[in-house]
């Protein structure tokens, strides 16, 4: 059994979801403390979309529903400022009409059966050596365009007028933020899937945030129970036999509760 | 009509009070005559329309703002005071006229109100931290300053108003700023800190020349802290120095009731008189 655990296929799994979550966790941070879920929600379910696209011009699936997801930020961004509607109907628009639009373009899609599973709830044990290489590149690219403008975004984040002043562009900050939230969401479809995408950056987030001082801090420890829920999870799916993207989520769930008990209690004594 | 007339009167003695104003502030002095960019001016705003969501919030709007000024905008709830500070850091654009920033200006900015979300764990510490380059000394001397020593590890979003009041005003000052623009900056503060409040603001701007632009409800510390008074209600009513604002017509339109105390702390803060 210890052998199947260090199977190669596992191995790469494990890589590919760790590489994911030193992302995620961070990005997922500035998510939870701009309120930006339901946005983490409309890029992912866009990304189907780029999936067809992907796959009727045999481009690399990465790379279209990088492409789709990150044009639905632009389309969101401009929208939301010029239209009356409020962000959240916005994004509730954008959201469900790009996971339709998906499912019927690939519902149409001549002579391919896809596995429409695969891409809703991720398929990690698939993943190849090039994925995880590439997975661990753009993590790196993304990570070190955070920290070069963490300080940026976190006064951007506390309050646009305030980042202004001290001669900051916060319109362009956030659109920044948004492209690489599209890109981390295109990266992490392939551990959990379209449908368990925002959980990867939810979770671990807010799991940290019960035991964190510090806006780092919290982004630090945010993608290592992002990491440490990839692996726990992905040995119980094994041992359990059940599918592995949900099971990390399901990890990190269990990791959430744990510590928002440990703050809950250490903040009485 | 008449609140077209009053404007009038209003930019033209923003012109002469200005200039009156930046002799006492130790800095060059200045030459009669409007020129373009004088000496000392910081800030200029001149003919200034400001469109929120459509709506037309604030027009008409001059001012000119000296190193070493206190100029202090009242008027109405939604006459347009956010807004305009809004403006000057440009947060929302203009509809009309300009504003003029000397080059290189540092602005200090309090902002209305801060919402902290709960979910970000921020110490004040490092929340001053974020505002540029400083050394844990400076940042705990600057606490020390706004009264606030004692809040350097505690979190923000668990802050007072007061409290929170006095962690934006030392993150402003970090900045080393050459022009303050507080929205409200007293609001939650208790007697001891506003008092204590103004009385940094005087230092600051006798001993380092820092301007400021603030907003205020609090008409007797204005009147008797402020080198020049603007009454915004969507326009200029009416602006110049405290005490020729104290008696005009607008003025007393909007804030009729305490005219009596306001001229009365103003007389009783200065040896000299108004007739």
């Amino acid at each position: 059994m210890l052998e199947l655990i260090t199977a190669d296929f596992m191995i790469r799994a494990a890589l590919a979801g760790i590489g994911v979550a030193m992302i995620a966790g961070p990005l997922g941070c500035f998510v939870v403390w701009r309120r930006m879920a339901y946005f983490g929600d409309a890029t992912a379910h866009s990304a189907l979309l780029g999936v067809a696209l992907g796959l009727s011009f045999d481009l690399p699936i990465l790379f279209g529903t990088a492409l789709v997801a990150s044009a639905l930020a632009l389309v969101v961004a401009q929208l939301t400022r010029r239209s009356g509607f409020a962000a959240d109907t916005m994004l509730g628009v954008m959201s469900h009409a790009a996971l339709a639009l998906g499912m019927v373009a690939i519902s149409q899609l001549p002579g391919l059966r896809v596995d429409l599973m695969g891409y809703l709830f991720g398929d990690i044990l698939a993943v190849s050596r090039q994925d995880v290489a590439l997975i661990w590149a753009a993590a790196a690219i993304l990570g070190s365009l955070l920290i070069w403008h963490w300080r940026a975004l976190l006064t951007a984040t506390l309050s646009e007028p305030l980042a202004r002043a001290e001669g900051l562009s916060p319109e362009r900050l956030r659109l920044g933020f948004m492209l690489a939230l599209a890109l981390a969401v295109a990266l992490a479809m392939q551990v959990t899937g379209l449908l368990l995408v925002t959980a990867l950056l939810i979770l671990p987030a807010a799991a940290a945030r019960a035991l964190a001082r510090t806006p780092e801090a919290m982004a630090m420890m945010a993608a290592g129970i992002g990491a440490l829920s990839t692996v726990i999870g992905l040995v119980l799916a094994f041992l359990i036999d059940a599918p592995a993207g949900p099971m990390i989520v399901t990890s990190a769930f269990f990791a959430f509760l744990t510590t928002t008990l440990i703050g809950s209690l250490t903040a009485r004594a | 009509m008449s609140e077209n007339c009053c404007a009038h009167a209003a930019s033209a003695k923003v012109h002469d009070t200005a200039h009156a104003a930046s002799n006492h502030a130790a800095s060059n002095p200045e030459t009669s005559g409007p020129t373009r960019w004088p000496d000392g001016q910081l800030l200029g705003l001149s003919g200034v329309g400001v469109a929120v969501r459509g709506k037309q919030i604030l027009s008409g709007v001059g001012l000119s703002l000296y190193a070493g000024q206190i100029v202090t905008i009242v008027g109405p709830n939604g006459g347009g005071k956010t807004s305009l500070l809004r403006a000057v850091i440009g947060d929302l654009p203009l509809t009309s006229g300009i504003i003029t920033r000397r080059p290189g200006l540092r602005i200090g900015y309090v902002p209305q109100k801060l919402a902290i979300d709960q979910t970000m764990p921020l110490t004040v510490s490092r929340f001053l931290a974020m505002s540029g380059a400083s050394s844990r000394d400076t940042r705990l001397a600057m606490l020390e300053r706004v009264g606030a020593g004692a809040l350097a590890g505690r979190q923000m979003a668990a802050l007072s108003g007061g409290e929170l009041q006095r962690a934006l005003l030392a993150r402003a000052l970090l900045r080393a700023p050459h022009l303050l623009l507080l929205d409200e900056p007293t609001q939650g503060l208790d007697q001891e800190g506003t008092v204590g409040f103004y009385r940094l603001l005087e230092t600051l701007r006798r001993e380092e020349g820092v301007g400021v632009l603030m907003v205020s409800h609090e008409l007797h510390v204005v009147m008797a802290q402020s080198d020049h008074v603007l009454c915004l209600n969507g326009h200029v009513c009416c602006a110049g120095e405290p005490e020729a604002v104290a008696v005009h017509p607008e003025y007393r339109r909007l804030f009729g009731r305490g005219d009596d105390e306001v001229l009365a702390v103003y007389q009783h803060h200065h040896d000299h008189s108004h007739g």
